[in-house]
C-alpha cells in the first residue's frame, strides 16, 4: 500500500502574529509541522504498519521550507518530496489542490492521501476536499478514527451531530481530526535521518503542469482591531457574596 | 426562475443549521437570494427558507441526496450553478458547507472566501473580512472568476427574524447529475453526547487544567494516579456543566484540559480546536495560553474565574473572580437559576 501524507509548515501556535508594514510577522517564533498535520502522519504511519505500505511526506512551499517534511521523516515517513516553484508563489487553494494533484498522480500507484484537518495559518480547510475532486477520488474529510482498511477504507467522520459512518473505494483522500490520536514524538534515530535525509524538489515542469492563475487575492492584511475592555474584579468575603454579585453583573449585560 | 445570489442551506435530516439561515441574511444584504435545498423530504425546510427571506426556492430533492455525501451534492451544484451563471455562492461553515463550497470551485473553476465574518459589495465585487491564525489577523479577500463562493463563519451573521406568513413555491431542479455520482457509502451515524454545538452556542462555560485540583475532594481507592486526576476533573467539569446548562449554553474547554483526558476533544475552544464567539464566555480554571484567548476573544463578554491574578485571561475578562472554581461555581449556578426563574 502507497501512502501519501501532505505536510505544511506554518509558525508555531504559541507565536504572537502581527501585521507591520502590511507584512505578516510572528518575530522569533520558532516554524513548526502543521499541528492538524502530525494526527495525519500519525495515521499514514499506524495505517502503512497495519496493512503493509510506506509513507512519503508531500509538501509545498519555498524550496527551504523544510520543517514539515523533516518531522514527518522524523515520525517514520520513508521519504519525502517538495513541490516549490516560484510560479506557485502566489498559489490560491485551487492551484495549490492542481499542484498536490498533480505531484500525487506523479508519484504513481498511491492508495490512499492523508492530509490534516486544515492549516493553522491561512485557516481555510479547503485543500483536501480539493485535491479529491481534482482527482476524482472519494473524499472522506474530518475522519475522527479508521475503522477498516482493505480495498476500501471506513472512517468515522466527525460532523455537527456526531459521527458519520463513511467508506469508499481506495484510492481516496481522508483528512484526519486530532480524535484520531496523538501523534508519536519522532525518535533521536528519526531525527537523523531526517536531517540526513535527501528531499527531491519537484517544479511545474516536473509536474507538467502550468502555472495557475490564482483567482483569490488578499489585498489587505490587518491586526484585528483593539477591544476596550473595562476589567472589574468582583470580590467579596464569602464565594456565595462573591457569586451574587457576580450574577448581578453578568444580568445587567443583557446578553442571556 | 433564480437571482444572482445564491445561498446553500445546510440540513441533517430534515432539520437545518442555524447557521445556514445567517447565510441566507448574509446573502439578503447582497441583493435577491436563492436559497438551495438539497435531500430527500426536504419540503419543510424550503417553506422555512421562505419564512427567513428567500426570494426563491430552488429544492433538489432525492433519495441519493438522503444521507449528505460531498460527490452527489457537488454534482447537481455545480451543474445548477454552470447552467444560471450565479454571481454568488453562499454556504454557512458547516463540515459540509465548507466541503461543498472546495468541490464547486475545483468544477466551476473558481475560489473559495472561507470562513468570512463580513461582506461589502462595489459594482457586483464582494470584498470579505476573514479572520486568518486562528482570529490573531484579520484579511480582506476577493475572488476575481464567478462565481465567487464564500462561507460565513458561525454567528459573524445575524439571523434573520422568520416572518411564518411569507410563503412561496419552492421549485424543483435537477436531480440526474447526482445518480451514479457517489464514491461513498453511509453505513450509519452516532450521536456524540448531547448537548449545544459549540460553534452555535450563545453562551459557553469552559473548563481548563485546573478543574482537577479541587483539595477537598477525596477519590474512591483503588484508583491510580492517572484515574484519581481524571476523577478529579470530571467533578470539576460537573460544576462546569451545570453552570451551561442553567444558562443554556455549551461546555467548552482548554487544549490543556484535553489533552491531559479530561474531556473529549469536541469541546477544544482555541486554535486548534473550535474558533468560538459567543455572547458569554465563562472560563473556569484556564490561565489563558495564547492559543485559547486566539479562540475565544471575539466573545462579547468574558468572565474569568482563576485562582491565579496574574492569568493572561483577566486582561480579556469584562470580570473576573480571583478565586476557586469549586467555592465559585455551585453558588454562581444557584445565583444564576434564581435570576433565569429556573
Amino acid at each position: 500500500m502507497k501512502i501519501v501524507v501532505c505536510v505544511k509548515q506554518v509558525p508555531d501556535t504559541a507565536a504572537t502574529v502581527t501585521v507591520q508594514d502590511g507584512q505578516i510577522s510572528w518575530g522569533d517564533a520558532p516554524l513548526v509541522i502543521n499541528p492538524w498535520d502530525e494526527y495525519a502522519v500519525e495515521a499514514a504511519l499506524q495505517t502503512a504498519a497495519d496493512h503493509g505500505g510506506t509513507v512519503v511526506a508531500l509538501g509545498m512551499g519555498k524550496e527551504d521550507e523544510r520543517e514539515a517534511i523533516k518531522h514527518a521523516l522524523a515520525m517514520g515517513c520513508k521519504e519525502a518530496i517538495q513541490v516549490s516553484d516560484p510560479a506557485l508563489a502566489d498559489a490560491d487553494g485551487l492551484g495549490a489542490a492542481k499542484a498536490l494533484a498533480a505531484a500525487i498522480q506523479k508519484i504513481g500507484d498511491v492508495d490512499l492521501v492523508f492530509f490534516g484537518k486544515q492549516a493553522i495559518d491561512s485557516d481555510t480547510g479547503l485543500l483536501p476536499s480539493m485535491v479529491a475532486r481534482v482527482l476524482g477520488w472519494p473524499a472522506l474529510t474530518l475522519a475522527a478514527a479508521i475503522d477498516e482498511v482493505g480495498d476500501s477504507i471506513k472512517v468515522q467522520r466527525a460532523t455537527e451531530e456526531g459521527r458519520q459512518m463513511v467508506s469508499a473505494k481506495l484510492p481516496a483522500v481522508v483528512s484526519v481530526t486530532k480524535d484520531y490520536g496523538e501523534p508519536r514524538y519522532p525518535s533521536f534515530m528519526g531525527i537523523r535521518k531526517a536531517a540526513r535525509a535527501k528531499v527531491p524538489v519537484w517544479g511545474l515542469g516536473d509536474l507538467g503542469i502550468e502555472a495557475p492563475a490564482p483567482v483569490v487575492t488578499w489585498p489587505q492584511v490587518m491586526n484585528p482591531p483593539q477591544r476596550e475592555i473595562v476589567n472589574e474584579i468582583i470580590e467579596g468575603e464569602t464565594p456565595q457574596e462573591i457569586a451574587e454579585k457576580l450574577a448581578d453583573k453578568i444580568m445587567a449585560e443583557k446578553v442571556l | 426562475m433564480s437571482s444572482k445570489i445564491w445561498v446553500f442551506i445546510d440540513q441533517f435530516k430534515g432539520a437545518a443549521l442555524p447557521a445556514s439561515w445567517e447565510a441566507l441574511g448574509a446573502g439578503k444584504s447582497l441583493g435577491e437570494v436563492t436559497a438551495l435545498v438539497f435531500g430527500e423530504g426536504v419540503d419543510g425546510i424550503a417553506q422555512e427558507a421562505f419564512h427567513y427571506g428567500a426570494d426563491h426556492v430552488l429544492v433538489a430533492d432525492s433519495p441519493v441526496l438522503a444521507d449528505y455525501r460531498p460527490e452527489p451534492y457537488a454534482a447537481v451544484l455545480s451543474k445548477l450553478a454552470g447552467d444560471s451563471a450565479p454571481e454568488v455562492i453562499l454556504f454557512p461553515t458547516t463540515t459540509r458547507g465548507r466541503e461543498l463550497a472546495a468541490m464547486a470551485a475545483v468544477d466551476l473553476n473558481t475560489g473559495v472566501l472561507v470562513d468570512v465574518t463580513a461582506l461589502e459589495q462595489a459594482d457586483g465585487k464582494i470584498t470579505a473580512t476573514r479572520p486568518i491564525y486562528a482570529g490573531k489577523l484579520l484579511a480582506k479577500v476577493q475572488c476575481s472568476a464567478t462565481p465567487q463562493i464564500i462561507t460565513t463563519r458561525g454567528r459573524a451573521f445575524p439571523k434573520p427574524e422568520a416572518d411564518p406568513a411569507r410563503s412561496g413555491t419552492p421549485e424543483a431542479v435537477d436531480v440526474s447529475p447526482a445518480e451514479g455520482a457517489a464514491l461513498s457509502e453511509v453505513s450509519g451515524y452516532a450521536e456524540t453526547e448531547g448537548g449545544v454545538s459549540l460553534t452555535d452556542a450563545a453562551v459557553i462555560v469552559s473548563g481548563g487544567r485546573g478543574v482537577s485540583n479541587n483539595p477537598k475532594l477525596t477519590p474512591p481507592d483503588g484508583l491510580s494516579d492517572d484515574e484519581q486526576e481524571k476523577w478529579r476533573a470530571q467533578q470539576g467539569f460537573k460544576l462546569v456543566g451545570e453552570l451551561a446548562e442553567v444558562l443554556g449554553g455549551a461546555v467548552g474547554a482548554s487544549r490543556a484540559a484535553v489533552d491531559a483526558g479530561y474531556i473529549p476533544y469536541s469541546h477544544q475552544v482555541g486554535q486548534t480546536g473550535k474558533v468560538v464567539s459567543p455572547d458569554l464566555y465563562i472560563a473556569c480554571g484556564i490561565s489563558g495560553a495564547i492559543q485559547h484567548l486566539a479562540g475565544m476573544r471575539t466573545s462579547k463578554v468574558i468572565v474569568a474565574i482563576n485562582k491565579d491574578p496574574d492569568a493572561p485571561i483577566f486582561k480579556l475578562a469584562r470580570f473576573g473572580v480571583v478565586g476557586d472554581l469549586f467555592d465559585i461555581l455551585p453558588p454562581l449556578t444557584e445565583a444564576m437559576k434564581a435570576r433565569l426563574g429556573k
